[in-house]
């Protein structure tokens, strides 16, 4: 079975496992509470989050856990838009995920201006353009580090730095999600005030995410209760997940360089491999700035889902835009606002790598690829 | 050999898929994405919803099989839906089954499987595939109560010799029956009398969601008395009894729609009885039959002598006994015994002492 399903989820890395285990008998505590058996729980649970707070060069008390990306997606847009009771206008982008997209069209039911702000055929956005777009009535602009569907990398410094010229008071958020698996992150340097991120994407476990926020950030909580995390998001902690999430971490950052390098030279041997059994194959915005686990190709001629099955029976594991509730593949809302015409977003396929990817599976997995077009073809 | 059997997430469909497996077949199993709601959603009421592809891959955890479930939105709208609306604007009454057989189940779907090198496409139709020699007969299926055969019509020989449908030959009850003994979480589940993008909502709630508003008209009778005022054509099919807003003292009948005029003409039970069809869109099962055959023009309707002609292309089809609520825009299915051999799309019928309309 070859896996070039990364950007969807990767596996567990064996880092993780480790320091999850001791939770499964041992370590059981609920953090909130006073004796040594939920002292214990806390204490993983903030060293958990120190160590993750000093790998994003932010302070501990600005990282909140959340359940996951979308959570954190969600309470970067809601929270910035309805906090302190108002209806605060909400400035991104059309290939945005989801999380984002639909939790702005969410706020915007309620009276929060929504202001969408075109990208080019690669998907990128011009920094002056999204600064042109803040008013005195946005609350955030929410501007994605790289997309999850194509792979392309916006210039988030660059919009930060234009943003706050115009208003420095407007908050940044950024989805980070798929961004952080290829580059190390520097909320500093970064300059944004929010940012996403998923855990199970670089190795972690499923159902954790976390959402930084600068301090002086405010945000109305989704989430009531008991009042976890500074009262943003409360809940009893997933302390075993949010534990093998900075495990994931600390694994990434202490292979960064040669994750990278890895990654990267799988993913551009499947593209040198298939552009030349394949010459017909069109790689996405493959001139300009991507993320380096991420290959987006259409094979014109080819309906994706069929060529998708043909890969499954082949074991090779792959994807095209996300699924719906049914299972069926939806069309790209990402690749509509690069221009693409539906039907050729129908012959779409992203193929993504990660931190468990053999040595030559870019090689072998393309040949995969252009035997089974072909046999389409 | 390899199978694709279609699975809705029904008994008959769940059972298909079960009985190629044990036949020794390479089964895959794929459920098709047909319809979808404002947000792009799937449906939650009615066929073919969440809940039913949920059920068509339990079904296939349960068997083991590959599954994948494929997005044919567009050529169902293009194909079945704007069909049907077209059809109730031009006074017909659309058979959406049959046209989504057409031009999504036996064609695209067909041309799918092909691509992943599968020898069949299985469904959980009632109908009989026998071959004989070189030729394919598609006959009704053994239950009379469920056969589909009506809606298979449109097969032909090319078509006939990649299907299979493993439940032709047994009754409801067999289905049911094996799919309890199998385990299968849909051996009690009720079937779906509904066209799969109306739900349990009425048809005519369907058409004004589309935007289909069509012009107030009258209500005459034969004599063109005018006797009422309806609001829309497409609220009336032929032999409608109910809902027509007039009464003259005894039972009165949608007899004809005129989409030109927007008038709906009424009549007694025997105005209703029409003695001729004409078919348009004609196929054969293996080639052209004429003379004394068998003719359904209902899904669920009993098949009816007649007397088949084909001149310049057209069928004719004259009914040995008037016959009533035969509408255009059905589909007419042709029988010899219990074996099709075509049909068509009824075009025009003609009442005995009337002009064809």
């Amino acid at each position: 079975m070859r896996y070039l399903d990364h950007a969807a989820s990767s596996p567990l890395r064996p880092e993780a496992w480790e320091a999850m285990a001791p939770f499964r008998s041992d370590d059981y505590g609920n953090p909130s509470g006073g004796h040594a058996v939920s002292r214990r729980a806390k204490n993983a649970l903030e060293n958990a989050r120190d160590s993750i707070s000093e790998m994003l060069n932010a302070d501990p008390l600005e990282i909140i856990f959340t359940g996951g990306g979308t959570e954190a997606d969600n309470l970067a847009v809601k929270g910035a838009a309805f906090d302190g009771g108002g209806r605060g206008g909400i400035v991104t982008t059309p290939i945005e995920h989801d999380a984002v997209l639909r939790s702005a069209s969410f706020v915007e039911s309620f009276g929060c201006p929504l202001n969408i702000v075109k990208v080019d055929t690669d998907g990128l956005v011009d920094p002056a353009e999204v600064a042109s777009h803040v008013t005195p009535a946005t609350a955030v602009v929410s501007i994605m580090m790289g997309n999850n569907e194509t792979g392309i990398r916006q210039p988030i410094e660059e919009t930060v730095r234009a943003v706050k010229d115009v208003r420095p008071s407007v908050t940044f958020h950024t989805d980070a999600v798929q961004g952080y698996v290829s580059e190390r992150i520097d909320v500093q340097r970064l300059k944004v005030d929010l940012l996403s991120l998923a855990a199970h994407k670089f190795g972690g476990p499923k159902g954790v995410g976390l959402l930084y926020a600068r301090s002086g950030i405010r945000l109305e909580p989704l989430i009531h209760g008991g009042g976890q995390e500074l009262g943003r998001r409360s809940g009893t902690h997933n302390v075993m997940a949010a534990v093998g999430m900075a495990a994931a971490m600390e694994a990434l950052e202490a292979e960064r360089e040669s994750f990278r390098m890895r990654v990267a030279a799988e993913r551009d041997a499947f593209e040198a491999t298939l552009a030349d059994l394949a010459p017909g194959a069109v790689f996405t915005a493959a001139g300009s700035s991507r993320m380096v686990q991420t290959s987006h190709v259409r094979i014109p001629g080819i309906r994706n889902e069929v060529l998708l099955a043909r890969l499954d029976l082949a074991g090779v594991a792959a994807s095209a835009a996300s699924a719906c509730q049914s299972g069926a593949a939806t069309v790209s809302h990402v690749l509509e606002a690069m221009g693409m015409t539906p039907a050729e977003a129908r012959e779409c396929l992203r193929f993504s790598f990660g931190w468990s990817t053999p040595a030559g599976e870019g090689v072998e997995a393309a040949r995969l690829v252009a035997r089974e077009a072909e046999a389409l073809g | 050999m390899r199978a694709l059997v279609a699975m809705s997430g029904g008994v008959d469909s769940s059972v298909a898929a079960a009985l190629a497996k044990e036949a020794g077949w390479e089964v895959l199993g794929v459920t098709m994405k047909l319809w979808k709601g404002p947000g792009g959603e799937a449906p939650t009421s009615g066929c073919c919803t969440v809940s039913d592809a949920e059920d068509a891959r339990r079904v296939a955890a349960h068997l083991d099989i590959p599954y994948y479930v494929w997005d044919y939105t567009s050529e169902f709208m293009s194909g079945v839906v704007d069909g049907f609306i077209d059809d109730y604007i031009s006074g017909k009454t659309p058979n959406p089954c049959v046209e989504c057989n057409r031009t999504v189940k036996f064609s695209r779907l067909m041309a799918h499987a092909e691509a992943l090198d599968c020898d069949r496409v299985v469904t959980g139709h009632y109908a009989r595939i026998e071959s004989d020699g070189d030729l394919f007969r598609l006959r009704r299926g053994v239950d009379p109560a469920k056969d589909q055969s009506y809606v298979l019509s449109m097969l032909g020989q090319k078509q006939l010799a990649g299907l299979w449908f493993p439940v032709g030959e047994l009754t409801k009850a067999e289905t049911r029956h094996i799919a309890a003994d199998l385990g299968i979480r849909t051996a009690d589940k009720a079937d779906s009398q509904d066209i799969c993008f109306v739900g349990t909502g009425d048809y005519r709630d369907f058409l004004a969601s589309q935007g289909v508003n069509p012009a107030p008209g009258p209500i005459v009778d034969k004599d063109g008395t005018l006797l009422g005022v309806h609001h829309g054509i497409t609220n009336f099919t032929i032999g409608q009894r109910r809902g027509l807003g007039v009464s003259v003292g005894e039972p009165r009948y949608v007899v004809r729609i005129d989409p030109i005029t927007s008038t709906v003409t009424v009549g007694s039970r025997e105005d209703l009885g029409v003695s001729q069809a004409v078919l348009s869109d004609m196929s054969w099962v293996h080639r052209p039959v004429t003379g004394s055959l068998a003719a359904q023009y209902r899904a669920h309707g009993s098949a009816v002598e007649a007397e088949v002609e084909q001149t310049a292309g057209a069928v004719q089809v004259r009914f040995a006994e008037p016959q009533l609520a035969v509408a255009r825009g059905q589909t007419l299915a042709l029988y010899r015994d219990d074996e099709v051999v075509g049909g068509g799309i009824i075009h025009t019928v003609s009442r005995a002492a009337a002009p064809p309309g």
